[in-house]
């Protein structure tokens, strides 16, 4: 095992590698087709390098643990608003992430649809790519457009372009107040259409779910955040529009109702593989009722207004791969199979298979940053 | 401004490229006669032109990819075009290149309220997106202050922002999918109208990488439903650094302003001569904008108001209609076209943190103090992107030469201070040979590892964002 103390160690010892390395941050996302090779942890890089709260920037060395960096931002009232997906909930996983393993997966969860991803927070990189040269990109200002933006290409590269050693980060204010309007009972159709009305209203929803988790019964949730004064005008304007008759749950309680999506909670203690499939939000119920008619999904959580979709199946033969696949490049998007065991991860392809013109891009693109094909090989294949 | 030989062997054989191209083309859409060819001869950055080998204006994605075949067979350099608005050169032609002008193409091909996105052709402006949905409440959030006439496709390939992008991000985080035809006529589908990406963000590489990855043909742009209403507030101080202090506040106390503009006094006494928009005669300018219903507005000034209380204002001026937030905006909104007025002027772009803004305003003041070059600043102070534009006269010999060194040493200070180079205008030729003082040479070879991937042979736009130095090698050996 490697746990380099600096980038200079990294830097090092990737250039002096020989083998596979199975690159790890705090071990929480085991995502991805299972990596054969040496361990390579990033928590020998640590630290807070800067936090300006009054130009909401942070700077922060990869191997940190999120848990610190979420504290240290807390102190002065701020947040990492896309709101990361913690994943040992769905998976079992175990460690603590770290701020590097969010970026290198870019982990967003449910105001990415108000806000945005991970990738549209991060300002800047430094990392080490597979042959041990250190390349920076981006920096820490908000505005930047000084050459080609490799901090977007770097966010969701899952460690197979280089490992990751500092990422910069725009952070927000927390907002005063939050509350939730829940309905129960629509179908995955009706529900997400509301989703839709919600979404397409001025009150900025940050929040827009739909849990149909068990035989019969569902919820389909909404949130506001702000000012006191606005959270209450535009919750009384939604009851008096898209969410007419919907319940109101306020502040801490409506907060729990969010991490519980934010981290797929109601799927968690379910048996079975979970899909994480992205498509046009009216296209999530159109998705699944025909994989239904096909036997496939037997619980689904759409998350984005709908265009998220978490869907359990049972875990045998292909778990479900074909169907889904088939109808996710019918109506456009992508599926990764996020939890299933190695043994079925291994015989699959987990990320969502390309086009012929992009899956050559991609493959060259892995060929340029890591030529020996040393970082987490074959994860995203 | 340095530009590289031109090719022998292309500029020899324009006439067959030119035939060829005719011969795939409808009548009307090669220019090759020198008096037309004028037109594109420069961009914005109007200091430097260059009549082109042709243009050619296709009308659909397969006519470009058509175009890119024979550019990539004969070995002829492309550069793309939407409406020239660069202001960094990046448009600028190389006299062996063909232009490749996407302004024919300009269709809104799906519109789509429920799901929140619009499908264009990249040829279309970026006002007439938002003319396209607005009767229906909704609005393209980027506004570059150029919008009226600069096209989706430049904003995809320089990543613009706009006076509005604090809050709602630039082109990039309003960016969906596109589709691009790569310089061997190859088409190929980034994103679409779902979020982020299945495998690398290639879309995330694509936007900003100025046309020298593919040209973009069509565009997935979010759209978002208009917020109830706007107002904006007019701040005077007595001083930049309080003005800066000001903004740090507000943006530290958690309300987030969709707008948060700074003007100093040049810049204010230009605007006022020529817009009349009743600025006070002071140090710094701030116009702080927020959006709600009325009692959110309400709320959120409230706030506002109070911080800027605590700085000592010398005006404060809330808009209480239509007619005077138009009159706040109108002296910003005329900034450059004041300037122009009264100078020629360079525009700078470089971005600092935030915290940073009053010692940068003080070393821009000593270098235009050091050169006898006037400044006046006006820009986005929310996200700390600056646009000091430096005064000069282009009749008087050498007064371009000394403007343009005094602007990379503005930069250079921008980079010094933990900033950047360009926050949204790109770096075209412009910035090019600036790059190694933001980047190490090993930054530089992984940017230019991924333009290998997508024009091996460097025939897009080669002589833009890198130091002609740096891209040599890759250029000569294409050759
Ligand atoms: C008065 C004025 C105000 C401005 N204000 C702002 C502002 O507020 N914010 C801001 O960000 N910018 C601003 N700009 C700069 C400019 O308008 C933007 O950079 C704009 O996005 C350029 O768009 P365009 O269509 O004119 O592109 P062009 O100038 O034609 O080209 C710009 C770049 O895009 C490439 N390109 C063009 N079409 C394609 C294509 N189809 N595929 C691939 N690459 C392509 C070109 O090769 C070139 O590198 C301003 C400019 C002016 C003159």
């Amino acid at each position: 095992m490697m746990r380099p103390q600096s980038e200079e160690d990294l830097a090092g010892a990737l250039a002096e590698a020989t083998a596979p390395l199975r690159v790890r941050g705090g071990g929480t996302r085991d995502v991805g087709r299972p990596v054969v090779g040496d361990l390579l942890e990033t928590g020998g890089l640590t630290g807070i390098e800067l936090h300006e709260p009054g130009a909401l920037t942070l700077v922060v060395r990869a191997g940190t643990p999120l848990s610190e960096v979420e504290a240290a931002l807390d102190a002065h009232g701020q947040r990492l608003a896309f709101e990361p997906m913690d994943h040992r909930v769905l998976l079992g996983t175990g460690g603590a992430p770290t701020i590097g393993g969010v970026v290198a997966a870019n982990v967003s969860g449910p105001r990415r649809i108000a806000v945005g991803a991970c990738r549209d927070f991060l300002l800047g990189v430094r990392f080490v790519d597979g042959s041990g040269t250190i390349v920076k990109n981006g920096g820490r200002v908000m505005k930047n457009v000084t050459g080609y933006d490799l901090v977007k290409l770097m966010a969701g590269s899952w460690g197979c372009l280089g490992v990751l050693t500092e990422v910069s980060l725009k952070v927000l204010a927390r907002p005063a107040t939050e509350a939730t309007l829940v309905a129960t009972g629509k179908d995955a159709a009706a529900g997400v259409a509301a989703l839709s009305a919600a979404l397409t209203s001025p009150f900025d929803v940050t929040g827009a779910a739909h849990l149909a988790v068990e035989e019969g019964r569902s919820e389909t949730r909404v949130r506001i955040e702000g000012m006191p004064g606005s959270v209450a005008y535009r919750i009384d304007a939604l009851r008096a529009g898209p969410c007419a008759g919907w319940d109101v749950v306020r502040d801490d309680e409506s907060a729990v109702l969010w991490t519980e999506v934010r981290d797929v909670a109601p799927l968690a203690a379910r048996s079975g593989a979970v899909w994480r499939i992205s498509v046009k939000p009216s296209d999530g119920p159109v998705l699944t009722a025909a994989l239904a008619a096909q036997g496939i999904g037997e619980a689904a959580l759409y998350d984005w207004g709908g265009g998220l979709v978490w869907l359990l199946v049972a875990e045998d033969g292909d778990a479900g791969a074909a169907a889904i696949r088939a109808q996710v490049a019918a109506l456009g998007g992508h599926a990764t199979l996020v939890r299933a065991a190695p043994a079925t991860r291994a015989a699959l392809p987990v990320f969502q298979p390309q086009s012929n013109g992009v899956a050559a891009l991609d493959r060259a693109i892995r060929a340029k940053f890591d030529p020996r094909g040393i970082l987490n090989p074959g994860l995203m294949d | 401004m340095e530009m590289p030989t031109p090719n022998q062997t292309v500029m020899a054989k324009r006439d067959k490229v030119v035939a060829r191209l005719q011969e795939i083309l409808p009548k009307g859409a090669v220019i090759s006669d020198p008096a037309e060819t004028r037109a594109y001869e420069c961009d914005a950055l109007t200091a430097y032109k260059c009549p082109p080998l042709c243009a050619v204006l296709p009308a659909s994605t397969e006519e470009v990819a058509a175009i890119l075949r024979v550019c990539h067979a004969e070995g002829v350099p492309v550069v793309p075009r939407g409406s020239g608005t660069s202001l960094a050169g990046g448009a600028l032609p190389t006299e062996d290149c063909v232009i490749l002008g996407v302004a024919r193409m300009n269709a809104v091909l799906e519109t789509d309220y429920a799901n929140r996105f619009v499908r264009v052709q990249t040829g279309r402006t970026n006002l007439s997106v938002t003319g396209a949905v607005e009767e229906d409440g909704f609005f393209y959030a980027p506004d570059p202050s150029s919008q009226l006439a600069c096209a989706i496709a430049g904003n995809i390939a320089m990543n613009s922002g706009g006076a509005h992008c604090l809050k709602y991000g630039v082109t990039t985080n309003n960016l969906l999918g596109v589709t691009m035809v790569l310089i061997d006529g190859t088409v190929v589908e980034l994103g679409g109208a779902y979020l982020d990406a299945g495998g690398l963000d290639l879309l995330g590489v694509v936007c900003g990488s100025e046309g020298q990855l593919g040209v973009v043909t069509e565009a997935t742009l979010r759209i978002l439903r208009k917020p109830e209403g706007a107002k904006p507030v007019l701040m005077g101080f007595a001083s930049n650094e309080v003005a800066g202090a000001c903004v740090s506040d507000i943006i530290k106390a958690g309300v987030l302003p969709v707008a948060i503009e700074f003007m100093d006094r040049p810049c204010i006494r230009a605007c006022e001569a020529f817009a009349g928009a009743g600025y006070p005669d002071c140090e710094a300018l701030l116009i702080v904008e927020v959006e709600g219903a009325a009692e959110e507005i309400a709320e959120q000034l409230a706030v506002i108001l109070e911080i800027a209380r605590r700085h000592d204002p010398v005006e404060l001026r809330e808009a209480a209609d239509a007619d005077e937030a138009a009159r706040i905006w109108l002296g910003r909104k005329s900034a450059f076209g004041a300037m122009g007025q009264i100078n020629d002027y360079i525009c700078l772009d470089g971005t600092i943190p935030v915290s940073k803004l009053p010692q940068v305003l003080r070393g821009i003041g000593e270098l235009s103090a050091k050169y006898g070059l006037q400044v006046a600043n006006v820009f986005h102070a929310g996200d700390g992107n600056m646009h000091p534009l430096i005064l000069f006269d282009a009749n008087l010999a050498g007064d371009l030469e000394k403007a343009e060194e005094m602007g990379a040493e503005i930069l250079t200070l921008c980079v010094e201070v933990g900033g950047c180079l360009t926050g949204e205008h790109g770096v075209g030729i412009e910035k090019r040979d600036l790059m190694s003082k933001q980047f190490a040479p090993a930054d530089l070879e992984a940017q230019m590892a991924v333009k290998d991937v997508f024009d091996p042979a460097w025939l897009l736009n080669p002589a833009k964002v890198f130091p002609l130095a740096a891209s040599e090698t890759r250029r000569m050996a294409a050759q």
